[in-house]
């Protein structure tokens, strides 16, 4: 077996802090003021009082990663958010440098991600096809003998000379993603993170993807999609913080990574430090798991009701905000969403906030969760306008099902929910 | 184990990843491989250009025309700037038609690594094509208008030296040369300083006095001449008119000074732009 992809110390650091949070970009006018303040910065460094503000400027992403894949290899990344996943593939694409170290690629890395980038929608479907290709880096003549396949595919064959701003988006999709899909990348990468599409659409990606790992070729897949990833990997990587702390087979990998530092026994304070600037007016101060008597708990039963709280200061008036709620399984299927102005009344009362203190309480009714343990999101958005503040893991509680519909059988139930069912049964005959 | 059923279609390459560090090296051989992209880059520009338009193509002619109609009011008319014997209209047209060029490819050029930043930030391709492409697809505009002023020479009888056929290119290129080597500089700064966007119009339209288009070159005084040629433009436009219409003294140390500025402002802005390269996907 040859190596496919050979990685040693990457890192990769990225500057944040002021410059980033206070100012979209950096401007011309810091770096002239830097410039100037620059010999005072010295002198005071000189003497022991160097502000140390230059150093907190910076972030490792990533940190001495490495790692090596055969050819043919399906290799999962998992990772909380900002662990370093997406940066790693940037990397490995060659998107983006690395600070340290070195990789070894053999062969054309192509992801997924890349669905429909160079698209111009004044250019035909045709058009696209040959434009497109040569982004992705398809020879011209390449392009040419797919050209067909890559059309039937893409199921658009009537409407292929019309420019692609008349499409609908369902078949802009399938057309770019029908390009992406046949350049047949030695490499393939996967960031279901960030793929987008509806679910139809991230269905058609995992089921190329397969295809892909069933040819023979080496994949990466990124995923939150803990099921997915134990589907179709048969190693996995786990990162955190920019470290990568496990390589073993995905099962083991998927153990490890739920059983570690996702609990945070039913409550999710947020320090001023945790909320990045860019959330503001929005601050979110604590999201509790309580249950009937109001105790805070870590494990709630599923045939009473529970009350999710999500406490938020705003600091000016905000128009349209929703302060929502995201509960999924650890596996990373979505069980429901629920926004606290989703009923009529709410909404129009609460149509404006002005600045101050809120608490948002959400009671989930009893007999919803199967057996398991969930995590709650949560998101402070005006919709259509701009999101504030997201976590999708802001914290986790355990179900426990004692009492519940049908535990008189003692055997597992496949699906999160657990409702408890209005049965009738009638004798027809009599 | 899986089974390799498709053997790729090509022998794979390998790719060594590391920091570049250091003035990078320019790694022609990756331009090389992406040749094509340049050519469909320049292909959607000019496709893209003018569609949904009324006029078309027709916006490639209407611009300079209407260019130039305004200079001969003002300055031939009202000003009745010098010409060196030249009817103003051809005057002004054989200057525009290289300026125009510039203009385009010096804000298309500029602009060309924000605007798609979506390329920029997903896939590897090598950068310098962005600029590149844009500064090619002015071309085709410049051809169109050459059309024009092949009427407007021929409408006012003006007969052209012999030696245009090779002199006229060689200026073209120092015209491409010039606005390539500003856009590569600009586009970069572009990525992490929108103030790019701000200072542009500014900057055409300062440009554009301190070139003689609308005038002559020969209204500036002969010990300012050298200074003048700084202006890399400079030395373009009168090259163009020289090898056009036959006015000014050709190639003299003027001219020398422009090709010079030009060079190092191309070859400057090629290591600044590879430098900054590998911070793009980041600062963008």
């Amino acid at each position: 077996m040859t190596t496919a992809i050979s990685v040693h110390n990457i890192g990769k650091q990225y500057k944040i802090g002021a410059a980033e949070t206070k100012f979209r970009y950096n401007m011309l006018r810091d770096v002239i003021v830097d410039t100037v303040y620059a010999p005072v910065r010295l002198a005071k460094a000189a003497i022991g009082r160097s502000d140390r503000r230059m150093n907190q400027n910076y972030v490792w992403a990533l940190k001495d990663v490495s790692f090596d894949l055969e050819e043919g290899k399906v290799l999962g990344i998992v990772g909380r958010n900002g662990a370093g996943k997406s940066t790693l593939l940037k990397i490995l694409s060659r998107v983006t440098e690395p600070t340290t170290g070195t990789v070894t690629v053999r062969g054309r890395v192509g992801s997924l991600l890349e669905v429909g980038t160079g698209f111009h929608p004044e250019l035909t479907g045709r058009e696209n096809i040959y434009m497109n290709g040569a982004i992705l880096g398809m020879r011209r003549a390449e392009i040419d003998s797919k050209f067909d396949e890559i059309v039937d595919f893409s199921e658009v064959t009537q409407y292929i000379d019309t420019p692609v701003k008349r499409y609908s988006s369902g078949m802009y999709l399938r057309l770019a993603f029908a390009v992406a899909a046949h350049l047949e990348p030695e490499i393939l990468v996967v960031d279901e993170v960030l793929a987008v599409g509806d679910a139809e659409f991230q269905k058609k990606c995992l089921g190329k993807m397969g295809d892909v790992a069933q040819q023979g070729r080496t994949v990466l897949f990124v995923s939150h999609n803990m099921s997915a990833i134990l589907r179709l990997t048969q190693e996995a990587i786990v990162l955190n913080k920019g470290q990568m702390i496990m390589r073993a087979p995905s099962q083991q990998a998927v153990d490890f990574y739920l059983s570690s530092g996702q609990s945070q026994a039913g409550e999710k304070i947020w320090d001023a430090e945790d909320v990045p600037a860019s959330s503001a007016p929005f601050t979110p101060l604590s999201l509790k798991v309580k249950e009937k008597s109001g105790k805070v708990v870590d494990t709630v039963r599923s045939t009473e009701p529970v009350t999710v709280e999500f406490e938020y200061k705003l600091s000016s008036p905000v128009t349209g905000l929703r302060v929502g709620l995201y509960v999924s399984t650890m596996r990373g299927e979505y069980v429901f969403t629920s926004f606290d102005t989703d009923t009529p009344a709410l909404y129009e009362k609460f149509d404006s906030r002005n600045a101050g203190h809120y608490i948002s309480r959400a009671e989930l009714p009893a007999d919803i969760f199967n057996e398991g343990r969930y995590t709650v999101g949560v998101n402070a958005s005006s919709f259509g306008v701009r999101r504030y503040f997201m976590d999708e893991n802001a914290l986790a509680f355990n179900v426990d099902i004692s009492g519940a519909p049908g535990t008189q059988w003692g055997e597992p139930r496949v699906g999160p929910v657990r409702p408890r069912l209005n049965w009738k049964i009638e004798k027809l005959d009599k | 184990m899986t089974q390799i059923t498709k053997a790729p279609t090509h022998e794979p390459h390998t790719v060594f990843i590391k920091p570049s560090t250091g003035l990078a090296a320019l790694n022609m051989r990756d331009l090389w491989i992406y040749r094509e992209l340049i050519f469909f880059m320049v292909w959607r520009d000019v496709k893209v250009k003018y569609k949904q338009t009324l006029l078309g193509m027709a916006w490639a002619v209407i611009q300079p025309v209407m260019t130039m109609l305004v200079f001969s009011f003002l300055f031939g008319k009202v000003a009745k700037l010098p010409t060196e014997g030249i009817p103003y209209p051809v005057f002004a047209f054989a200057a525009l038609l290289p300026w125009g060029l510039f203009v385009t490819a010096l804000n298309q050029g500029s602009r060309s690594l924000v605007a798609h930043n979506n390329m920029v930030t997903k896939i590897y391709f090598p950068r310098l094509i962005l600029p590149m492409s844009s500064v090619f697809a002015g071309l085709v505009d410049f051809a169109i208008a050459f059309v024009i002023l092949v009427i407007l020479m021929i409408y006012y009888q003006v007969t052209p030296a012999w030696n245009l056929v090779w002199t006229l290119p060689l200026f073209l290129l120092l015209a491409v040369v010039t606005a390539l080597g500003v856009a590569l500089w600009l586009s970069a700064i572009n990525v992490q300083y929108r103030d790019v966007n701000q200072a542009l119009p500014f900057l055409t339209q300062f440009w554009l006095f301190a070139t003689p288009v609308a005038y002559s070159a020969s209204v500036i005084s002969q010990k300012w001449q050298v200074v003048y040629s700084l202006n890399p433009m400079a030395g373009v436009v009168n090259g163009f008119r020289w090898a056009l219409l036959g006015t000014g003294s050709g190639p003299d140390t003027a001219l020398w000074v422009s090709i010079g500025i030009s060079i190092l402002i191309f070859v400057s802005g090629l290591f600044y732009f590879r430098s900054m390269e590998k911070t793009f996907a980041d600062t963008i």
